[in-house]
């Protein structure tokens, strides 16, 4: 039974990542020069409550609205849903 | 009409921190008849209200995204219906963010250019006079209003961008103390140097810049006050 979801949110390709750019250049001052880029996103776990009445909409679907909604913002960030 | 007699409510949710200064200018500066209004309270009708501020801070810590978590609080619900009928509100920084993020202003606050938090005075090109902020405002006019942010890069897509300045929406635009839209004045990378924008109605303004900051000489400019006696004045002749 799915009981939990593990969301990525990553910044559009598109969109600047400061965060990303700024690990890339220490990243670079500490000698790892063989890293080209850096992207930072977030990582969030939704852990559901028991489907007890079995009636529930499928986990996919509300987590997906959930990120759609709230955890990500359309404009310049994208998500990815794993479901286990 | 008394400034007593307007009514202005200013949000407040955990974390705002500039609830009081916005309270003390409006109260002890121009002597409107201010009061806060909490964000677990679900007001049912906000119309009592001449129009309302949300005040700069760090909403809920910043989680999640600047000023997300907020937009989504019981109050404003309420905020949402307010704007939709045509109420004046003003959201100043974090304010701005949540307005953004409440889907009633247009675009995003990305992390500044130089990801560091920029706390200094800027001066700002007002774009539009003829809104209920800025009425008040001689055309063309440079203000002088520190910011105070880590997120302020103002973002949107070139659509919504050309919607924007053919609704004339883009109200302030960062500038040298002359008034030239520069890329040296741009203190935290905002697209086309935006500082403020309002929705299509002209009703709802956000603003990175702090008016309520600089409304009194002993604070280094006055300039910020022009908001808020616009404000005054678009409701006085209303």
């Amino acid at each position: 039974m799915a009981k939990k979801a593990f969301i990525k949110v990553m910044l559009k390709e598109e969109v600047l990542d400061p965060q990303g750019k700024a690990v890339l250049s220490v990243l670079k001052s500490s000698g790892f020069g063989n890293v080209k880029d850096v992207r930072v996103g977030k990582y969030i776990e939704l852990d559901f409550n028991e489907d007890k009445s079995g009636k529930r909409r499928p986990l996919e679907e509300e987590a997906e609205e959930i990120s759609e909604k709230v955890l990500s913002n359309p404009l310049i960030e994208e998500f990815s849903i794993e479901i286990k | 009409m008394d400034n007593k007699k307007i009514k202005a409510g200013i949000t407040v949710f955990p974390g705002s921190n500039c609830d009081a200064d916005v309270y003390r200018v409006l109260k002890s500066v121009f002597g409107v008849n201010a009061s806060f209004i909490w964000h677990k309270d679900e007001i049912e009708d906000l119309k009592k209200y001449d129009f309302i501020v949300i005040p700069g801070g760090f909403s809920y810590g910043d989680y999640l995204r600047s000023g997300a978590l907020a937009a989504r609080s019981p109050v404003m619900e309420s905020v949402k219906d307010y704007a939709a009928k045509g109420g004046i509100m003003l959201g100043i920084c974090n304010g701005f963010q949540i307005l953004l993020e409440a889907g009633l202003l247009d675009g995003v606050m990305l992390a500044n250019r130089s990801l560091k938090f920029e706390c200094k005075d800027v001066y700002l090109k007002t774009l539009n006079t003829e809104t209920p902020f800025t009425c008040a405002v001689k055309k063309g006019a440079v203000l002088k209003m520190p910011i105070a942010h880590h997120d302020g890069n103002y973002f949107a897509t070139e659509s919504l961008i050309s919607g924007l300045v053919r609704k004339k929406s883009v109200i302030f635009k960062y500038c040298d103390e002359k008034g030239g839209i520069t890329a040296g004045s741009n203190p935290n990378g905002s697209i086309r140097n935006i500082a403020g924008i309002s929705n299509e109605t002209g009703n709802v303004m956000g603003l990175m810049p702090h008016p309520e900051r600089s409304s009194e000489k002993i604070l280094g400019s006055e300039d910020g006050g022009w908001i808020f006696k616009s404000i005054i004045k678009y409701i006085k002749e209303k």
